[in-house]
């Protein structure tokens, strides 16, 4: 568990607290109290904001744009498998891809403090352009900040990613039907564990490193099996894990979800890891996997598609959407018990036993 | 309080060594073991190695389902 | 060696299979004494395999839950006057009588959470200024903190003693007529190191039939069928399920390391009461390294779980999560009321954060 230093007191009770940003169903009742019902223009026609997508849009004409923005903050900046830059580029290009559609063009800004190394800046900013690459989009607009030193930690940067499609043809969270299919796209936990196990106080050697990657290849490889029609709802489980991502998939397309906990793809290190920090690897970030929800009649073909592309070979069904208890993940466990797989509330923390 | 994971002894020096848990290798602290070799497999918690597991007596209480399916019957 | 065996899904459902045919009709209490077991049984779904009439009860397992007040009222105090106070990540949140060590540190008081002893003593050096390692936990934690005491700490390093003993606390809780049990499933690893025979006395003196459980589903399910069958036979005794890791006579060296630095007196569970010999002390010729009588900090500590709060009843037993009115309301996880939902041990955590209120 990351020590913060004494002077980062937290807030009293009505200030916010760390839970409050960190994905799960704290950080859901804040965007409700102080975002929602203060806003009043939230979009129309498209995807708006109420919608809690991870995407928005709007339609121009016979198009319509999908925008989607993101603030990253991650300690430590440079981590096994990726960075602050790669990690900035694929979160919130995912967060487009997984509306369906390809983004085209990104924007990079950035805070940072007094006395970063200008070296690590360029590193970022390369590893950033790695992802840029990979997916073929452009960076176009920015912004720097520099704040004195202490006033922000290190650096953080906010990236805003557009795609641009036919009208309607959005992939949204919530167009689930009972019967559909449940696919994961890879091995779950990669992220949140491998983080969790490089901060200090914990020196876990791990083999497997964060997934941090653009997964618009394997979103792509999906809507050439099946279809916008075909695949009924698209989520990156992000905060919160498979857990916080399903529930939300659930909740919105007003299903209740069967899974079953032996064909959720976890690496063996990774499983060790989350067991000895007392950490469900269910319930951690991953930065480059989607949920797929796909018509029971394409599944196989979407599931083999998936499999064809670099970073969905291990791709699973995990599960179905049934008609029954409505918003609610029940999970088959790995001895064929049953338990429901809930939301976790805040940032998980090491158990002591 | 029981928080306690399997792993198998991959070095040993003195009062030191590295258990590796289904692939992360991690330091442990061997004090309270009087004996105990490389490939042998404990039971560690917060960081020490608190017994070492014996795979007979694994295998007998694996086999115990089978005796008492044979019993009932 | 395979030990994903004991989670193999064919295993635990011939095990639960045989449990079900074995199964008589009237209700069968059976009690655990450990979080881990309990975090085994929610986490696998396992209430869902077993016959309803076999009723398995969690128990005062939790060490975070049962630390006293006042211990952690010094912590807290300790933290505050500028003694760095070394914490396991669980005791973290754990409101004492006004605070807790998390609202202490937001407040400035010097308080660092560490997975193990290990990590506090490295930091320590290293700052090379006191602190204080909060030593909690039961048998299977003491035998670390003796380790540590023998083989030397840094200069100003001490240790506030709050290990807490089980066999001693479940006669009390038995004599008292606290809690009542058909059978009890004993915890694997703090048997590892008292041995098997430390639970002789509750099948010979209590008549109460008892297993030493692992913490695998397989085990588990095992242990259940031992009690059922013990309970058919009429005849209780100790069965050791875990016997890759429990020797009849426990870990010597442990016991003898403890023995060293430790010794047993009278200590306060948490919302149950103080109970005989059931907690462990630094001898006189340790004075040096406690921290209690180091820093001899004067507490105005109310010995009880907050106000509403209904932990000391799931501690024994007689309350589930679902039954306290506060569950999932007023406490959550997020906004804890009692330890039980702060702690990874905690049932009341277990159950909110694995749905174990679901009846199948």
């Amino acid at each position: 568990m990351v020590d913060h230093k004494p002077d980062k007191a937290e807030r009293p009770a009505r200030g916010l607290s760390v839970d409050e940003g960190s994905g799960g169903s704290a950080m859901m009742k804040l965007i409700s109290e102080v975002i929602l019902s203060n806003v009043t223009r939230y979009g129309c026609g498209g995807v708006t904001l109420r919608e809690l997508d991870d995407s928005g849009s709007i339609v121009v004409g016979d198009l319509e744009i999908v925008l989607t923005t993101d603030a990253h903050t991650i300690k430590p900046i440079f981590f096994p498998g990726g960075d602050i830059g790669s990690l900035a580029a694929s979160g919130t290009l995912n967060d487009v891809s997984v509306m369906g559609v390809k983004p085209r063009a990104i924007s990079f800004s950035m805070v940072v403090e007094e006395g970063f190394s200008k070296d690590d800046l360029s590193r970022i900013v390369r590893s950033f352009n790695g992802v840029l690459e990979e997916v073929g989009v452009d960076l176009i607009t920015g912004d720097t900040k520099v704040l004195e030193k202490g006033d922000i930690d290190g650096v953080v940067v906010t990236t805003s990613a557009i795609g641009v499609t036919q009208k309607g043809r959005i992939v949204r969270d919530s167009g689930i039907r009972p019967g559909d299919i449940i696919i994961i796209s890879g091995s779950v936990g990669d992220h949140g564990i491998s983080i969790l196990s490089v901060r200090e106080g914990f020196d876990f050697q791990l083999e497997t490193k964060s997934d941090v990657g653009p997964i618009w290849e394997v979103v792509e490889a999906a809507l050439e099996a099946a279809g916008t029609e075909g695949v009924r709802a698209m989520k990156d489980p992000t905060r919160g894990g498979l857990s916080n991502a399903l529930n939300e998939l659930a909740e919105k397309s007003g299903v209740g979800m069967e899974v079953r906990e032996e064909e959720i793809p976890i690496r063996q290190d990774i499983a060790s890891a989350a067991e000895m920090l007392g950490v469900d690897p269910l319930s951690v970030t991953n930065e480059g996997k989607a949920i797929i929800a796909v018509d029971p009649e394409l599944s196989d073909d979407v599931l083999a598609a998936l499999r064809r592309t670099r970073r969905g070979r291990d791709a699973a069904i995990i599960g179905r959407a049934v008609a029954d208890h409505v918003g609610e993940v029940v999970m088959e466990t790995k001895v064929g018990g049953k338990r429901l797989l809930e939301r976790p509330i805040g940032d998980p923390a090491p158990r002591i036993c | 309080m029981c928080l306690a994971i399997p792993g198998r002894v991959e070095e040993l020096q003195g009062r030191f060594g590295v258990v590796n848990f289904g692939g992360v290798r991690r330091k442990v602290d061997f004090s309270l073991l009087q004996r105990c070799k490389v490939g042998d497999y404990v039971i560690v918690h917060a960081g020490f190695a608190i017994e070492i597991m014996d795979e007979a007596d694994a295998e007998e209480t694996l086999s115990l389902i089978r005796q008492i399916e044979a019993a009932l019957e | 060696m395979d030990l994903s065996r004991f989670q193999d899904r064919s295993l635990v459902q011939r095990a639960a299979q045989v449990l079900r045919k074995l199964a008589p009709d009237e209700e069968l209490r059976f009690m655990h004494v450990c979080g881990t077991h309990e975090n085994t049984i929610t986490r696998y779904g396992i209430r869902s395999m077993i016959p309803d009439s076999i009723r398995v009860i969690p128990g005062p397992g939790c060490p975070v839950c049962v630390t006293s007040t006042s211990e952690i009222d010094q912590a807290i105090e300790i933290a505050s006057r500028g003694t760095t106070v070394y914490t396991y990540g669980d005791m973290f949140g754990v409101p004492g009588t006004r605070s807790s060590l998390k609202q202490a540190r937001a407040q400035g008081a010097r308080v660092r959470v560490v997975y193990s002893l290990s990590d506090a003593i490295k930091i320590s050096r290293e700052s090379e200024e006191p602190g204080v390692f909060f030593a909690i936990g039961f048998e299977t934690t003491a035998p670390t903190t003796a380790s540590a005491v023998l083989s030397g700490v840094p200069e100003g390093f001490s240790f506030l003693v709050a290990h807490r003993l089980i066999p001693p606390a479940l006669t009390s809780l038995l004599d008292m007529g606290r809690i009542e049990l058909d059978g009890l499933i004993c915890p694997g690893h703090v048997s590892t190191i008292i041995g098997a025979n430390a639970y002789r006395v509750f099948a010979e003196k209590y008549g109460i039939p008892v297993a030493i459980s692992g913490f695998e589903p397989l085990d588990v399910i095992l242990s259940l069928v031992d009690l059922v069958r013990q309970h058919k036979d009429g005849a209780p005794r100790v069965f050791n399920e875990y016997s890759r890791c429990v020797r009849p006579e426990g870990n010597r060296r442990a016991l003898e390391m403890m023995s060293e630095v430790f010794e047993v007196r009278d200590a306060e569970w948490r919302g149950i009461g103080t109970l005989p010999m059931s907690g462990l002390g630094l001898r006189d010729g340790y004075a040096d390294l406690d921290a209690a009588r180091i820093y001899r900090v004067k507490t105005n500590s109310r010995q009880s779980m907050p106000p509403g709060c209904r932990c000391s009843e799931v501690l024994l037993g007689t309350c589930s999560p679902t039954e306290c009115p506060l569950f999932g309301s007023a406490c959550t996880p997020a906004r804890p009321v009692g330890p039980c939902m702060v702690s990874g041990e905690g049932t009341c955590r277990i159950w909110f954060q694995y749905g174990g209120y679901q009846k199948w």
